[in-house]
């Protein structure tokens, strides 16, 4: 065992983590002394906390420099500071989205936003983590709360069926990762990712059966992760069985812990089979693209049409891995950002027309929103168009990074094949759009009163699709210096 | 200081002018006391129209300076605008125009001017909608002929299928829903298929997206050809071309008329743009490798789809197939080579024949939606004997149907016969097939004026028609005078674009093989 003394704790680097933790903790005591009628402090609290851990991010990183902390089994390099920026600011969005919807619905407030932070802490974990076991308790963290997020719509027969589905084909990936990280140990006797970096490479080929073996299920459970075909059967029913709360979450924050996971991963630590990693990756972008777009055409749910759109996307991500280039690396962490904002756009939308109750879920129930709420359906055109990639919305500029860089790599017949796949795409997010503007409906959708900071942010957000539309360039660079640094 | 960014300003100001209209306009409907009394809407709708007509003059006037300040003696691009954009892709802001693209420039704004002069009473529906989507796509497509970075030009080529998606959706009539999505993705198809060569060009042209450092990256034939078809896809869709035309005969009939102009008279018209400005001079190989196959898809257009267009029973069907016959005009123009050089008359009435072609198709549609909007049919046979209850109206139709049909004189006449000049320095057998088409043009056009205009009035709703209004009739009269002007007096186009034209010739002389 290894001295205590010489290990290199560094708290310091952990120290926003260490604050949410504490906060949730905190939050769940002080959920059990206080009465119904002041539950509003927990959502309170809960953006409170996601300030406080935004701040102290921002003070606990050095520009240029690497910390680690608990002898470099947890690192905050430029990537996992820039990304941990990203969830925070994100997650407070979705709170404020959420807020109403949790009041009306009056799911157990407390436990819900508990819940919902240690989700966050989990994805923060992951993208910071340095050790397989590391990454491997981030992920568990995040996932079992998301499954928590999802069950606890305790009311709803959908909602427990699809919670259960989670937990069921979510362990089952779990325990395939954990079998191929056994077998990583197995070949280099190594945890740290570092360490088996350098192990593969001082080994020069030996034990590479073993290698490739346990990395075959090490990418089938992060497949698993991001909900790439064929381990996509949980995503269109957790996204449509949820509760729209929890879709935001899983639909949004939760893919940038995922493609972090994966660069952290694959990119930075197994660069040395890319070779055989991106082979891997190449068939399973080629499976999503496809059937996402095709079967998303027939969705009448809007929620589980985001689902299918949702795999199309991360389709499209693993299209920018399998790259393996500077471009396609920093493309895709574009890519994900961009997604999100365009996502959280959507699901605010869904959120914001949630009145008393009443979710907002089939494609129907949109139908004549320009006239009964313009300004929601101008931003929901402006999702669907981004969604669809067509300029000058964010989406496309994502699309277009991404094709950049498979053409870089003479991936050509790729790029076609994802082109043509997302002309199919354009079909159903134009379908959304046809909802909206060209049918008529008597009966008006009432708007939730969701407060003016909640309605100000969708509209922004909404214009922020528009506006890195028109400006991509900082954003991009910002990726690329994430990557760089 | 203005002189220089005299393209931006026609490019921002209807896209801002439109978003001005979206905010002013989207008041509560309903007829309010205050609101103007001629039209009965209300206040808010009615700001809407003044501040889009005063939007779209004011980039009309933008448009014309380029127009009367433009240099024709000079070779190259004029007003050129260059600003970074996004730095790490290497994409900028890179505007300019020669004089290829400067009449259509031109074009494109004056139109944009009759359309919201068009639908001012007859827009009821969404007011401040309407126009804004008018207005904001104008600004886009005058950003397709100014833009001078192939991602600049993208961006703008695929964002005006937003707006004209919601026009047709949204205004359309009973069939909108399937011809918006339909448009849709027909195009998209097209445009997507570019995007991976222009991506493509980028690398083989060491990292740069302008468009003219395309012009001198040297290609194998192979990446020529597959190339040429990417870009074929896309611009031939615009055109549309035979085999890709069938988006354009359901969407005029479901666009409203404002809609139909803008269609017919400018977007088809950045297909042609597309083939000067991308297919000819950065692969001229396999233009002269393929321009065989052009020329036979274009002839087929002019002929059969000429053919198609006579027996259709829908005015504004009508008009679509005789659009699309018309504009194998341009195609074939744009493709007679004899020997390694691209015919001089041949492209010059491409370019004559798309902006006369602009006028007059912007003119037949403007005519059939005078007569809809009073009895809300677009079929011949509900018409017979308007002459008697609208003799301004048939007057002005008369002459628009004769420059559909190519009558000297008029501007039909002097694109296709400058076409069929350049047919016949290259193949006999082009230009006996092409010259059919003025027979067949005053077959369409003249047979469908006569059914409609002429004869017995034959039920009710034709018995009760009243003569065109004031707008309507300045709107007609402005294309008139267009109309008469280009057929009279072309050279005042010509003159400026014949150096653009030789340049462009010299350019696809140039084999890229050798490297």
């Amino acid at each position: 065992m290894m001295d205590m003394t010489t290990m290199n704790m560094n708290l310091i680097t952990a120290i926003p983590e260490i604050f949410m933790a504490v906060m949730i903790v905190f939050m769940l005591l002080l959920d059990a002394f206080i009465d119904e009628s002041k539950k509003s402090v927990n959502t309170i609290l809960t953006i409170l906390t996601l300030i406080g851990g935004y701040i102290l991010q921002l003070i606990v990183f050095v520009p240029t420099q690497i910390s680690m902390a608990f002898n470099g089994m947890f690192v905050l390099d430029g990537l996992a500071e820039g990304m941990k920026l990203f969830v925070y600011v994100f997650s407070i969005v979705v709170v404020l989205y959420i807020r109403q919807y949790i009041n009306d619905k009056k799911f157990m407030k407390g436990e819900f936003y508990a819940i919902f932070l240690f989700a966050i802490l989990g994805m923060q974990v992951m993208i910071s983590a340095n050790n397989l076991l590391i990454l491997y308790i981030g992920l568990e963290l995040f996932s079992l709360a998301l499954i928590g997020l999802v069950a606890l719509n305790r009311d709803s027969i959908r909602s427990t069926e699809a919670a259960m589905k989670y937990f069921i084909l979510s362990a089952l990936a779990s325990g395939i990762l954990l079998y191929g990280i056994s077998f990583i140990f197995g070949a280099t006797n190594e945890l740290q990712l570092d360490a088996v970096f350098r192990s593969i490479y001082a080994a020069n080929g030996q034990n590479s059966g073993m290698l490739v073996f346990g990395l075959v299920f090490i990418v089938a459970g992060l497949v698993f992760k991001l909900g790439l075909v064929p381990f996509h059967m949980w995503v269109p029913d957790v996204y449509e069985g949820a509760s729209l709360p929890a879709t935001t979450l899983i639909g949004t924050v939760s893919e940038i812990a995922g493609v972090v996971f994966i660069i952290r991963f694959l990119v930075g630590g197994l660069v040395l089979l890319s070779k055989e990693w991106a082979v891997m990756l190449s068939v399973v972008a080629f499976l999503s693209v496809f059937l996402g777009n095709i079967v998303a055409i027939s969705q009448t749910n809007i929620k589980r049409l985001l689902g299918y759109s949702a795999i199309a996307h991360m389709g499209f991500i693993a299209f920018g891995l399998m790259t393996v280039s500077v471009n396609g690396i920093s493309a895709v962490l574009f890519y994900v950002v961009s997604y999100v904002i365009t996502a959280l756009a959507g699901f605010g939308v869904l959120l914001a027309l949630s009145e008393g109750g009443f979710e907002c879920e089939k494609i129907e129930d949109l139908s004549g929103l320009s006239k009964s709420h313009p300004i929601y359906a101008g931003i929901m055109l402006l999702v669907m168009f981004s969604l669809a990639g067509i300029p000058p919305l964010v989406g496309f500029y994502a699309k277009f990074t991404i094709l950049s860089a498979l053409i870089e790599a003479g991936y050509i017949k790729s790029a076609v094949f994802a082109v043509i796949m997302a002309l199919i795409g354009a079909f159903y997010y134009l379908r959304v759009v046809k909802v909206m503007y060209f049918d008529e409906k008597d009966i008006e959708l009432r708007a939730a009163n969701t407060g003016v900071i909640s309605r100000g942010v969708l509209v922004v957000n909404g214009g922020l699709l528009l506006l890195i539309g028109i400006m991509p360039g900082n954003l991009m660079r910002f990726c690329s210096y994430l990557l760089t640094s | 200081m203005m002189m220089h960014n005299l393209i931006s300003l026609t490019v921002w100001t209807p896209i801002i002018a439109g978003i001005l209209v979206l905010l002013v306009g989207s008041g509560k409907n309903g007829g309010s006391s205050n609101g103007c009394s001629s039209t009965g809407c209300s206040f808010s709708e009615c700001l809407a129209r003044y501040v889009a007509l005063i939007g779209s003059i004011i980039s009309f006037i933008f448009s014309a300076i380029i127009f009367f300040k433009f240099d024709p003696a000079v070779s190259g691009i004029q007003f050129e605008e260059y600003h970074p954009w996004i730095e790490n892709l290497h994409i900028n802001y890179h505007m300019g125009v020669d004089g290829i693209a400067m009449p259509f420039l031109l074009l494109n704004n004056f139109i944009t001017v009759l359309v919201i002069l068009a639908g001012w009473r007859v827009i009821k529906y969404k007011v401040a909608l309407y126009n804004s989507m008018f207005l904001i796509m104008t600004g886009f497509m005058s950003g397709v002929f100014g833009a001078l970075d192939a991602i600049l030009f993208y961006v703008f080529f695929e964002a005006m299928l937003i707006p004209m998606y919601l026009i047709i959706g949204v205004w359309g009539s009973s069939n909108r829903v399937y011809a918006a999505i339909k448009f849709f993705l027909y195009t998209l198809l097209g445009s997507l298929l570019m995007l991976v060569a222009l991506i493509y060009l980028y690398y083989a042209s060491n990292n740069s997206f302008e468009i003219f450092a395309y012009y001198h990256t040297p290609l194998k034939m192979v990446a020529q050809i597959l190339i040429f078809i990417a870009f074929f896809f896309s611009f031939a869709v615009k055109v549309p071309m035979w085999p890709v035309h069938t988006w354009l005969p359901d969407a005029h009939p479901e666009a409203p008329t404002g809609g139909s102009i803008v269609l017919a008279a400018i977007t088809l018209k950045i297909g042609g743009y597309g083939f000067l400005r991308f297919i000819l001079p950065i692969v001229p190989d396999a233009s002269r490798y393929l321009s065989g196959v052009m020329v036979t898809l274009s002839l087929i257009a002019i002929v059969y789809i000429g053919l198609v267009a006579i027996v259709q029973k829908d005015m504004k069907k009508l008009v679509a197939y005789s659009s699309i016959s018309h504009m194998g005009f341009v195609t074939l123009g744009c493709f007679l080579f004899v020997g390694p050089l691209l015919n001089m008359w041949g492209l010059e009435g491409a370019i004559v024949q798309m902006i006369s072609h602009g006028f007059v198709a912007a003119a037949m549609f403007m005519c059939i939606g005078v007569m809809y909007d009073r009895v809300h049919s677009r079929n011949i046979v509900d018409y017979g004997g308007v002459v008697t209850k609208m003799p301004i109206f048939a007057a002005f139709f008369m002459l628009f149907a004769m420059a559909n049909s190519g009558l000297p004189g008029t501007s039909g006449f002097v694109g296709e016969f400058m076409v069929i000049m350049g047919a016949m320095q290259t193949n006999f057998v082009y230009a006996f097939l092409a010259g059919l088409a003025l027979i067949l043009g005053a077959a369409f056009s003249l047979w469908m004026y006569k059914r409609v205009i002429f004869g017995e009035i034959t039920n009710s709703h034709v018995a009760e028609m009243k003569d065109v209004n004031g707008f309507e009739f300045v709107v007609l009269t402005l294309l008139a005078i267009s109309v008469i002007w280009m057929g009279v007096y072309p050279d005042i186009f010509v003159a400026k674009m014949q150096v653009g034209v030789r340049d462009l010739i010299i350019q696809v002389s140039n084999s890229k093989l050798g490297g």
